[in-house]
Parts: C-alpha cells; structure tokens; sequence
C-alpha cells in the first residue's frame, strides 16, 4: 500500500514544476524523525543529538573523516605522558557562543563533570573511563584515565564535548538544553522541544578550526516523524534536506529532477548473533558445524546487490572494516553453498533442519530473505519482530536462538566500541567463550597498537572459525537533497552542514 | 436530581480512576521500561542509572500511588525524555489540539448534516446513495492515507498548501479536513435516520396540512428534532476526534497533543504518556458526564432508571 502511494506520489511529481530551493535566504531546512531527548551531547544517545551537538560544540580532538587523522580543535597538541595520562595543549583565543573565552577550567569542569556516575550522563561508557581531568596552567591540562584506555583520543574527538564551566555549572544540563552555549561553527537560536531547532552560523567561529568556516547562513531542523511526510516536503520544496531515505523510495525520488539522491556506506554493521550456551532455547546451535551450515547457507553478495542497496559491502567478521583492529584477514569465511550447508546438517545429525527463532527489530525486508535462505537448506525460522527493548529482554534470558541485529559503534572508529559488546562476557554474549574475551581485553587495555591489532585479529578470526555469529554487511544510507546542495556522505552518518554550500 | 447527578459524579470519578490504574498498569506491562528508555545500544550501566533515576526499581503498587500523591499535591511530574515539566509540554501542545479538534468537528458538521438532510428528504434516490458512498469511502479510508492523498494533491501537485507543521492557518487545512472527514459518517447516518424518523410523525403532517412551506417544514420542525441525539453523539464523536489526532498529528507533523503521545509513546515516556491518557479520560468522562445530566434535566423519565 504504501509503495503503491510512493510511486503515485512520484508520478505526479515528474509532472509537478520544478522549485528553487532555499539558496536565496541561505538557509538549510532539513527534517529528522525524532526529536532528541536534549541538545546537550552528554545527555542524548541518537543520531540527530549527535549532529546538532557537532555543530554547536567542539571537541578537544578531531577526526577528519576523509583521512582518519585526528587533529587539533580545542587542544593545539597533546601527548602521552604515562600509560593513564595524556596531556593536552589549549588553543588560545576561542571564545563560546556566550562571548567567554575557553581556557583550562572549562575542560576540567566538563570532564569531572561528566566522569561522575551520579551526574547521569547518558551513555556511561562515553565517560566512565576517565578518572579526573586536571589544569596545569591555564592553557594546559591533563587527562587521567582509570584504566590503560588506548581508545581515549577517539571519544574526545566524539561524544565528549566541552561546555562552558561558569554558564553549564549557573544552569546545568536542563538550562544548557533550553538555551545551549558551545563554542561551534553554528550556534542555536531557538529550540522548540520536540518540535524544531533553528542552527545559525557563529559569525566569530575561530579561524583556525579543522571544521573550517561555515558557508550555509542558517540551518531549520524540523521532526517530522513519518517518512511519507518528510518525502513529500522535499518534493514540494517545503525541505531541501533528508536523511535515512528507504531504498526503494529514494529509488524512486531519483527521477524527480530538482533533487539529488545520495546514497553511502555507513559504519553500522548487520549481523546475526547465535546463542550457543547450554540454556538455548534451540539446542541444534550448540554444534558448531549447524552454526557453520548456517554461515554457508545466506547469499550475502545476492542480498547486498538487491535488497541492502548502493554504498552496502559483504563483511566476513563481526566489526566494521575502517575501525581499528578490524580485519577479516586469516578469519575463516564461508562462501554460499546450500549444497554444503545441507551436508554440514547431515553430518551433526540434522539431515531434516530444525526449528528455530529468529528475532530482528529492523530492516525487516533482509530478516525475511534470511529466512527464506535457512527454510532452502532445511532450518525452519519462524520471524519473531519485535521492539529493540523486548529483544534484548529475550537474548538476556536465554530465550532466543537466533537474532538479525545491527550495530553502529556510536560511530566511534575503533573494535573496543563494538565486537566486546557481544563477546566479552556482558548481558548480551550468548556466545561467552572465555579465550575470545581474553583476546578482546587484552586489545582493549593495551597501549601498544602492534599488540592491539594482533590480539583483535585472533579474538576475531577465533569467532570466524568457531562460526559464533554471521556477519552479513554493513548497511548504507540513503539522503535526499535539492539538487543545488553541494554535501558528501561520511560512513559515520553525519551530515557536515559546515561543509555544506550551494552550488 | 440532586442524588442522580451525585451518582453519576461518582461513577465518573470510578471510571477515571480505574483509567489511571489501568493506563499505569499497562505502560508497564509492555516490557522492561528502563531498557526502552534507555536505547538501543545501551550498556548494562546505562539501563542500572535509568532504573535508579526514575524508581523504576520499586514495586509498582508504590509507583502508583508516588505518582498519584503528586498528582494531587498539583505535580505532573517530569517527562522522561524531554526532562521537561509535563504541565508546560501539555499546556504548550494543548492549543493546536484543541484548534484541530473545534475546527474538525466543525468541518465534520457542515459536511454531514445537509449530506444527511439531503439524503432523506429523498431516501433510496441517488442523492442517497451518493451520500451514503461519501459516508462510506469516509468510515473505509484510513484516516492517515487520505491524509497522505491530501498532500498529494494540495502540496505535491498543485502546491497550493504547506505539507508539514503548525505555524499558520493554512497549515491546519489539510488536518482538519482530514480529521473532519474521518468523523463525519456517524453523524450523516444519524441525520438522515433521524430526518426519516421525524418527517414520518404525525406533528410533520399537520404541519404540511396547515400549508406551512416545504422549505420550513424541514429546516425549522424537523432538522431541529432531528439534531438533538447529534449533540449527544457529538460528545462520543469527541473521544474518535482524539484519538484521530494521534495519527493526523503525526502525519502532518503538528505540533499538539497527539503529536506529543505519539512521541511519548515510541520513548516510552511514562509520564508524559500517564497524563495524556489521563487528561483524555477525564475530558470524556466530563463531556459524558455534562451530556447524561442534561438529557436527565429534559427527560425525567432517565433519572428513574439510576
């Protein structure tokens, strides 16, 4: 039903003049589906947090995400002064939004600030590996963490954002959301809970910036919760930005000659997790030539080509391949081979497959071609969908066998971030193979990257062999803009509005 | 009369209750509301501090009743998400629903009463049956997708009206009509049963008889018959204006009540969530309310039966 609407609307769009969009007022006015919980980037854990937050904070660290590099933004310089402590060098003369400079206090204030449990910042993991920030003089500070966290610098050039320590310690967390201050190429002139916040660029955005100098003048973001809404606002100029388009929509939007459809890898991966303990519900995924089988029986390359989309890629282990210490080198992999699947079922006693659960949450379409993968070799998996929340419930209780999941990382670009979430002993490993999370530790805690990579390198091929999980691809995201908008898509799903301009 | 209406006040203060309860009970029977909270991609730690923060720890029964002594003591309490007061989001969204909702019902009115009033006048005629597909289509579409062929047409196309948003009039036009439509079929149906009924009774002949023009016939000693178990149905038609606001409000993106349970409910809001449904309840156990004591007072016979 609802394709059928999409393809009525498009037609009667090709025949719908073309409009101008709002280049005139330099003005941006982009649409997201969910409002975030608040502005403040310590307290928020979605995706249009972490954009707003970007643009109207700064961090101490930058990646720039064309070459990996981290560069300075706040700090000029920083080194490592022992195994927990890092040094950091301000920059002079950047001033908040609110016309105060920033100086030592302000990271010291923000980091203390944030490292306390009972301050309930959002996502604890952001912040719970530092154990105190210090100034050492008013430009210099230094960072103490708990334990050996070689990963430190990427969640400072991340979620980690400095405020301004007198104006966020006068009106905390509630009064930063109502009227934010960060230091940013944007500041924020009107937040509307729920409803709208309005970006405009911050005239005295300091030159030396690795974001560089804001073209775009102002930046509307809206929160339009249905897709079909947010479609037709682009097609009658209402919006001139969209992002996490359906494929067969943008598909279809492609046609329509005053937009572009941009379409791009992202970091979040899709995988399948398989409970093989003593308490699964589906005893068969205890031996691992059925786990194997299962591997060899999904075409991945066919459902890459023509169900995932453009920007997609086929991963053979449980990470996304630009994160450090990811690599699918030397891990086993299994090709499509229903003839073998079936072999491998035989062998472990299953000649006539099983049944089994499967759970998924998103991306429905792909869970439901799994299905039809497994069913051709034998294994009947019945589609359970559910909410995130529920999920999680049954794979803490041992109460699913298989599960389609997704993972993006918190878009931070290291292996700490995402396969110890599912192997290292935590709620959700249902795997719980004490060499894997020995190996996974051991390239979370140590500060020589050589020996990182190679202790993530045999956790990872170690899951391969033992066919723990099924790595399927990661998936690729689609944005629909006014053909004047000159943007590029970055795997971290951030659309760069500082970068923007109008062609 | 003064112990029926007693009586019904305190069956309506019964109902209320028993919706807070069961609204209360409900929200927190869905699953583990901490880990909803607190997102996919949570940590153990993270799912511990929202527990913790928002005492979702303690039995529920203690839950309820924390949560009614600050409803009584004049606290909404503090929305989960938003961490803003729910009084101010309420107050806030609270207009735009009620704009939508007056407006609605009035578009609903003025489509089915002359639909109605037309189609008895001439029953089983293709007036009728050309009313009657109207009342049809009306009652069949789903509210949201003729929303949707709106915006087809009146933006997409024609790009007469702005698609999304609530800040001028003409941002309500496509929701009102779309709201109005999808409530306007019970009450054509009434008009016309009612019409028939009436312009059969025997008051219709003698007015004819005394030469009392068609036209007046109609307008004046029928329709006015007619339209009093409308003003009654109104009241139930209120509670479907409501609940169509979620899904209008959604679609067009406005920026009222339905939009906030909407939102509450995908966040599992619970405060937010409790006195929406909460603040509903209320307003049509009132609206019941008012209607049953004012049909007691014109109709003594009612007051017997309590």
């Amino acid at each position: 039903m609802r394709r059928l609407f999409g393809s009525l609307v498009l037609s009667l769009a090709l025949a719908a003049t073309p409009a101008l969009a709002d280049k005139a007022s330099n003005t941006v006015r982009f649409a997201y589906d969910q409002a975030p919980e608040s502005v403040d980037p310590l307290f928020n854990n979605v995706r249009i947090g972490v954009i707003i937050g970007a643009h109207v904070w700064d961090t101490l660290v930058y990646r720039d995400p064309n070459s990996g590099e981290y560069k300075g933004q706040l700090a000029s310089a920083w080194r490592q002064i022992d195994d927990k402590t890092l040094e950091f060098d301000l920059r002079r003369g950047v001033k908040f939004h609110n016309g105060q400079d920033f100086t030592a206090d302000d990271v010291v204030y923000t980091l203390n600030f944030a490292a306390k449990p009972e301050n309930k910042v959002t996502t604890q993991a952001n912040v719970s590996w530092i154990a105190r920030a210090e100034k050492i003089d008013p430009y210099r500070v230094r960072i103490v963490t708990k334990e050996v966290f070689p990963a430190a610098v990427e969640y400072l050039a991340g979620p980690v954002v400095i405020h301004p320590h007198e104006y966020y310690e006068k009106v905390g967390p509630k009064g930063q959301n109502e009227k934010p201050v960060g230091s940013g190429p944007y500041r924020i002139t009107s937040h509307v809970v729920g409803k709208s916040v309005t970006l405009e660029r911050n005239p005295d955005y300091f030159r030396d910036s690795p974001k560089g100098q804001p073209a775009i003048g102002k930046i509307e973001i809206r929160f339009i919760p249905d897709g079909q809404t947010r479609m037709a606002e682009v097609m009658s100029n209402g919006l001139d930005f969209i992002m996490s388009v359906a494929k067969d929509q943008a598909d279809q939007m492609g046609a329509v000659p005053f937009l572009q459809v941009v379409s791009g890898e992202t970091m979040r991966i899709a995988f399948m997790q398989i409970n093989r303990l003593p308490e699964t519900p589906t005893a068969p995924l205890q031996d691992v030539r059925v786990r194997r089988a299962i591997n060899h029986a999904i075409d991945r390359d066919t459902m890459v080509k023509q169900i995932v989309g453009t920007g997609s890629r086929v991963i053979n282990t449980i990470c996304f391949p630009a994160q450090f210490g990811c690599t699918d080198e030397g891990a086993t992999r299994y090709p499509y081979d229903p003839a073998k699947a079936k072999a491998l079922l035989a062998e472990a006693g299953f000649p006539n497959g099983f049944e089994v659960d499967i759970v998924a949450y998103r991306e429905r379409q792909q869970t439901e071609a799994i299905i039809n993968y497994l069913r051709a070799v034998g294994i009947k998996a019945n589609l359970r969908f559910l909410q995130y929340a529920a999920m999680r419930e049954l794979i803490k209780g041992n109460k699913v066998g298989l599960t389609h999941q997704t993972w993006g990382s918190f878009s931070v670009n290291d292996v700490s971030a995402g396969t110890p979430v599912w192997f290292g002993f935590i709620g959700e490993d249902v795997t719980r193979d004490p060499e894997v999370r020995d190996f996974l530790k051991t390239g979370d805690t140590s500060v020589d990257p050589t020996a990182r990579k190679a202790a993530y390198k045999t956790a990872l091929s170690l899951i391969a062999e033992r066919a723990y999980a099924v790595p399927l691809y990661s998936l690729p995201t689609y944005y629909v803009a006014s053909s004047d908008l000159v943007f590029k898509a970055y795997p971290d799903e951030m659309p760069r509005f500082w970068e923007m301009s109008w062609k | 009369m003064i112990a029926f209406v007693a009586k019904r006040l305190a069956l309506a203060l019964a109902v209320a209750v028993a919706v807070s309860i069961l609204s209360f009970m409900l929200v927190r029977l869905s699953g583990d509301v901490a880990t909803a909270i607190a997102g996919e991609g949570a940590r153990e730690e993270d799912i511990a501090i929202v527990r913790a923060t928002y005492g979702l720890d303690r039995p529920v029964l203690v839950q309820y009743l924390d949560w009614v002594w600050s409803l009584l003591r004049g606290d909404l309490g503090t929305s989960y998400y938003f961490k803003s007061d729910v009084a101010g989001l309420v107050l806030d969204k609270l207009p735009v629903t009620l704009k939508l909702g007056i407006a609605s019902l009035a578009v609903a009115l003025a489509i089915a009463v002359p639909l109605g009033v037309v189609a008895a006048l001439r029953p089983n005629s293709w007036v009728d049956r050309a009313a009657l597909a109207v009342a049809v289509v009306g009652q069949a579409l789903p509210n949201f997708f003729f929303a949707l062929v709106l915006v087809m047409l009146f933006s997409v196309t024609l790009r007469w009206l702005p698609v999304s948003g609530s800040t001028t009039a003409w941002h309500f036009v496509m929701p009102t009509i779309a709201l109005g439509y999808y409530v306007a079929p019970a009450f054509m149906r009434l008009v016309r049963a009612g019409m028939i009924e009436v312009l059969g009774s025997d008051f219709i002949r003698t007015a004819r008889a005394k030469g009392v023009p068609e036209r007046r016939v109609v307008l004046k000693h029928a329709l006015r018959n007619a339209l009093t178990p409308v003003v009654a149905l109104t009241v139930v038609q209120l509670g479907y204006l409501l609940g169509g606001s979620v899904v209008i409000e959604t679609v067009f993106a406005l920026d009222g009540l339905g939009y906030l349970a909407y939102q509450a409910i995908s966040h599992k809001d619970l405060p937010v969530m409790q006195v929406v449904v909460l603040i509903l309840a209320v307003v049509y156990v009132l609206l019941t309310l008012a209607a049953d004591i004012l049909n007691a007072w014109l109709d003594p016979r009612l007051r017997a039966g309590m």
